[in-house]
């Protein structure tokens, strides 16, 4: 805080290209998607909450009587859905864009038009799905979609359709924009940037993007089966026909679980950014912190079953899962130890930022050590389907990620807007949510362990849950309070806010060098990284002590990259001659001036995702009687589609320089 | 000693020296082994299961069916097929080889029909593959007639939806062969297009391979 300088808030000057509605709609400027992505989930996190809100308004006293028992079905499959697929993993992936090309030294990412087109089908998606609310048929099922409750017979309007259609939407968005990182992150690596000195933010985004490569291609396949029993009589979920149910439940599950780390290990790199920021210390055991990560996601593909023990898969199964269940807590408490570690003996400083990193390490622990309870198939068949399991992935979701992502908002909000989030309101949204997160979901615990089932619109009074009701109700709008201070933050600190400069907390990692907000080309010049916190090797050499290094005596060493020699270094990043952090100048030239080759922006891929949403769309049709017109859009929208990408694939990314 | 590591200017290289879409189709192929892995894991779930006929490697017989059926996989055309497939991967490899190598000395002369034509074949790539689509369309409306839709049985819904996401999956290479083939008519590929026709080569040589899963567990083990 005490560093920031008094730069300009807007360091280059913008020219007409640069702005103005179709720059937006064209963009394939990382840090542009990585904003889109984070104003379209945000908005859809108010709506998801709005929906949480209902909820607790219809349980706030027993027999309530705000929404019907339909609605009430309808609010918290799509609370569920919104939560997990248009907001926490949105987020994570606006994190992702914003960050992974800064902390690895790129100028953009592999793809630019492929990550533009991601964007662009998550926002087509969300739409297609919450457009089910406005003819009164949002999906019904939950947000695990059980068959058969979601097969045609039982449930015979378009809700499950929009959920399903939607669904297979994101799932391309996911995959692309996976694919996209992966190869980001191996290929696009300045020079020194050894995998073991890559910041652990993009180490934990790098595993996520495995999860998420190896997790969704599974739900594509249920979700098929489902659409295919739905529209064309097929038999994957039906009972009579010798079909077996569970067949969803573990295709489901075997995606669901890696889902679950997809969600929280986006958070759990921002707050290992965080941590290590504010106390002053490097992070404690790095590389012990990168192998626990690639262990709970390894971990994660075997431990399906145990959202499943309740429907009796035999003692065997039951013990082998409770096994993989538990271990994959040993890796996750050595990420909790770490923190702690980090922490102790730091010279701490209780920013906002740092303050919500604190309590995920808190809140996370608390639903850990309750998801390693129900791990244990006596006690999970006692927990099963009450409030206590919905106390405990609360604690991990918003306890957890939700925390995490603020954290990184409030950490990284002056790197991409150049001004600071305002710390005394910010103080007020982060103990509105700490305490209204915790009366909340607290009270869940003692009200589903009294035996209150989850997914009920109704309790009876008498029951000792009305108590506990009424906290957990108060809790969420204290919450939503949290959510407008929140927002009256950031309104606020965009226009008024203290600038920022480069490197307003003296965090240790490369994003920190360039200018805030960054330039279009990020790096002026590529940056060599001799350690893992080249910005401490700068301003802060006597925290580095254990850090390792390249040698001192191997400074000028050749550099090497995929086999071809590139030159001499001579000094890092943060650390030129003059000790004078580089691009701390008061103007910026522009790419052309540097000569640096910039994609061109297109408007293709947008098209693209929105013929793809199209198609997926026009299967609507079919449970409303026309199959033809069904078949006709999806033949129209899949030529559109094609002919476009065709257009797309065969123009230049780059003018040929 | 220079004091600049890496040119200002132009792209620096990548980090392992592979070109980025090489990294993507590879990271690609990954997820798409999860595709079919969670296809192929249902259709053995299933084997057996169904309650009525046609069955792939038994008859079905009164009373479980109205009227005899005999087993309905027809082994031997399958073969072939499958036969015709395989040798689209032998050619699908001197496709990349004419590619790499056009223009070197030694190496076959050009156009249409010389051994070292590109053209020639990537053109058997795709017309091996589009035998082979029609193979698939003559079994499906063989099965059809016989009886067995994919609403017929878990049999008939598992082996339609499996085979018919490899038969999409071709499909699709038979398109982006043609477009390849199409750009070779048009401007000639060469050494430097090499990258462009390799990764159509690694999706080719999958889609192949996932073939190969597909026939041993469905067709040969009963």
């Amino acid at each position: 805080m005490a560093t920031a300088a008094a730069a300009p808030a807007r360091l280059h000057s913008e020219g007409p290209s640069e702005t103005g509605l179709w720059s937006w709609l064209t963009t394939v400027d990382h840090k542009r998607i990585g904003s889109l992505y984070l104003y379209t989930a945000f908005l859809w996190f108010l709506v998801g909450g709005l929906e949480a809100l209902l909820l607790r308004a219809q349980l706030q006293g027993p027999n309530g009587r705000l929404v019907s028992a339909e609605m009430y079905n309808m609010l918290f499959t799509m609370h569920g859905t919104t939560m997990v697929f248009l907001v926490i993993m949105p987020l994570s992936a606006a994190f992702f864009n914003l960050l992974i090309p800064l902390q690895i030294g790129a100028r953009d990412v592999a793809f630019p038009r492929l990550n533009a087109f991601s964007y662009w089908v998550y926002l087509f998606g969300s739409i297609f799905m919450n457009v089910s609310w406005l003819i009164g048929q949002a999906p019904d099922g939950g947000w695990f979609g059980y068959t058969p409750l979601t097969t045609f017979q039982y449930s015979q309007n378009l809700n499950i359709d929009f959920w399903m259609l939607g669904l297979q939407i994101l799932g391309v968005s996911s995959l692309a924009a996976a694919f996209n990182f992966i190869t980001t992150i191996i290929n696009m690596r300045a020079p020194g940037m050894h995998f073991m000195r890559m910041p652990i933010f993009t180490w934990m985004s790098f595993v996520v993007q495995f999860l998420l490569i190896l997790a969704f291609p599974v739900i594509t396949i249920a979700l098929v089966f489902l659409q295919f029993d739905r529209f064309f009589g097929t038999t994957f979920y039906l009972t009579s026909a010798g079909g077996d149910p569970l067949l969803w439940q573990h295709l489901f599950w075997i995606f669901g679980h890696p889902e679950v780390y997809i969600l929280i290990l986006p958070a759990f790199g921002l707050v290992s950014e965080v941590l290590p920021a504010f106390s002053r210390k490097p992070l404690f055991g790095y590389p012990v912190m990168v192998y626990s990560g690639i262990l709970i996601a390894f971990l994660g593909f075997g431990v399906w079953a145990h959202h499943m023990f309740a429907v009796g898969m035999g003692p065997i199964a039951d013990t082998l899962f409770a096994l993989t269940t538990m271990l994959i807590g040993i890796p996750t408490g050595v990420k909790i130890f770490n923190w702690i570690f980090t922490m102790w003996g730091g010279d701490i400083r209780f920013t906002v930022a740092m303050k919500f990193a604190i309590a995920l390490v808190a809140l996370f622990t608390i639903g850990g050590i309750s998801g390693v309870m129900h791990a244990s198939p006596p006690a999970d068949l006692q927990q099963t389907d009450t409030y206590f399991i919905v106390a405990h992935f609360h604690y991990v979701l918003f306890g957890g990620s939700m925390m995490g992502l603020w954290a990184g908002t409030y950490f990284y909000f002056p790197k991409f807007t150049g001004r600071l989030l305002s710390e005394k309101i910010g103080n007020w949204h982060f103990w509105l949510a700490f305490i209204g997160m915790n009366l909340t979901f607290m009270p869940m615990h003692w009200s589903g362990l009294m035996g209150m089932p989850r997914r009920t619109w109704v309790y009876d009074a008498g029951q000792g849950l009305d108590l506990y009701n009424m906290m957990s109700s108060i809790g969420a709008y204290v919450q939503a309070l949290a959510v407008l201070v929140f927002v009256y933050n950031v309104v606020r600190s965009w226009k008024k806010g203290e600038i920022a400069g480069n490197d307003p907390w003296g965090a240790p990692t490369i994003e920190w060098s360039i200018p805030s907000p960054p330039p279009d080309y990020n790096f002026a010049r590529i940056p060599v990284i001799t350690s893992r916190y080249p910005m401490w090797d700068a301003k802060s050499p006597e925290l580095m002590t254990d850090v390792p290094h390249t040698r001192e005596g191997e400074r000028g060493i050749d550099v090497d990259v995929g086999g071809k020699h590139v030159g001499h270094v001579d000094h890092a990043i943060g650390n030129p001659p003059g000790g004078k952090v580089m691009s701390d100048h008061a103007a910026l030239p522009t790419a052309k001036q540097l000569g640096i080759p910039m994609p061109n922006p297109s408007i293709k891929p947008l098209f693209v995702a929105l013929f793809m949403t199209l198609m997926f769309a026009s299967m609507l049709p079919m449970h409303l009687g026309q199959p033809k017109l069904a078949v006709i859009g999806v033949i129209t929208f899949a030529i559109l589609m094609t002919l476009t990408l065709y257009s797309w694939l065969l123009t230049p990314l780059e003018d040929h320089h | 000693m220079a004091t600049t590591a890496v040119p200002s200017q132009g792209h620096p290289p990548s980090s392992t020296g592979l070109d980025n879409r090489k990294i993507a189709i590879w990271a690609f192929i990954g997820s798409e082994c999860m595709l079919f892995t969670s296809l192929i894991s249902t259709y053995l779930v299933y084997k057996g299961k169904s309650v009525v006929g046609p069955f792939p490697h038994e008859a079905c017989n009164p009373p479980q069916c109205a009227q005899a059926l005999p087993p309905i996989l027809d082994i031997p055309v399958t073969s072939a097929s499958t036969f015709v497939l395989l040798m689209s991967s032998l050619t699908m490899v001197l496709a990349l080889a004419a590619v790499e190598n056009k223009g070197k000395p030694g190496w076959g002369p050009g156009g249409w029909w010389g051994l070292g034509s590109s053209k020639l074949w990537l053109l058997s790539t795709t017309l091996l593959g589009a035998i082979f689509l029609g193979f698939q369309a003559y079994e499906f409306t063989a099965f059809v007639r016989e009886g067995l839709t994919i609403k017929t049985n878990l049999f008939g819904s598992s082996f339609f939806t499996l085979t018919g996401f490899h038969g999409a999956h071709v499909s699709v290479g038979v398109l982006w062969l043609l477009t390849l083939l199409a750009i070779d008519m048009r401007r000639g590929l060469g050494p430097k297009d090499a990258l462009i026709v390799d990764l159509s080569a690694l999706y080719w040589h999958f889609v192949d391979v996932v073939w190969i899963v597909i026939f041993t567990l469905v067709y040969l083990i009963q």
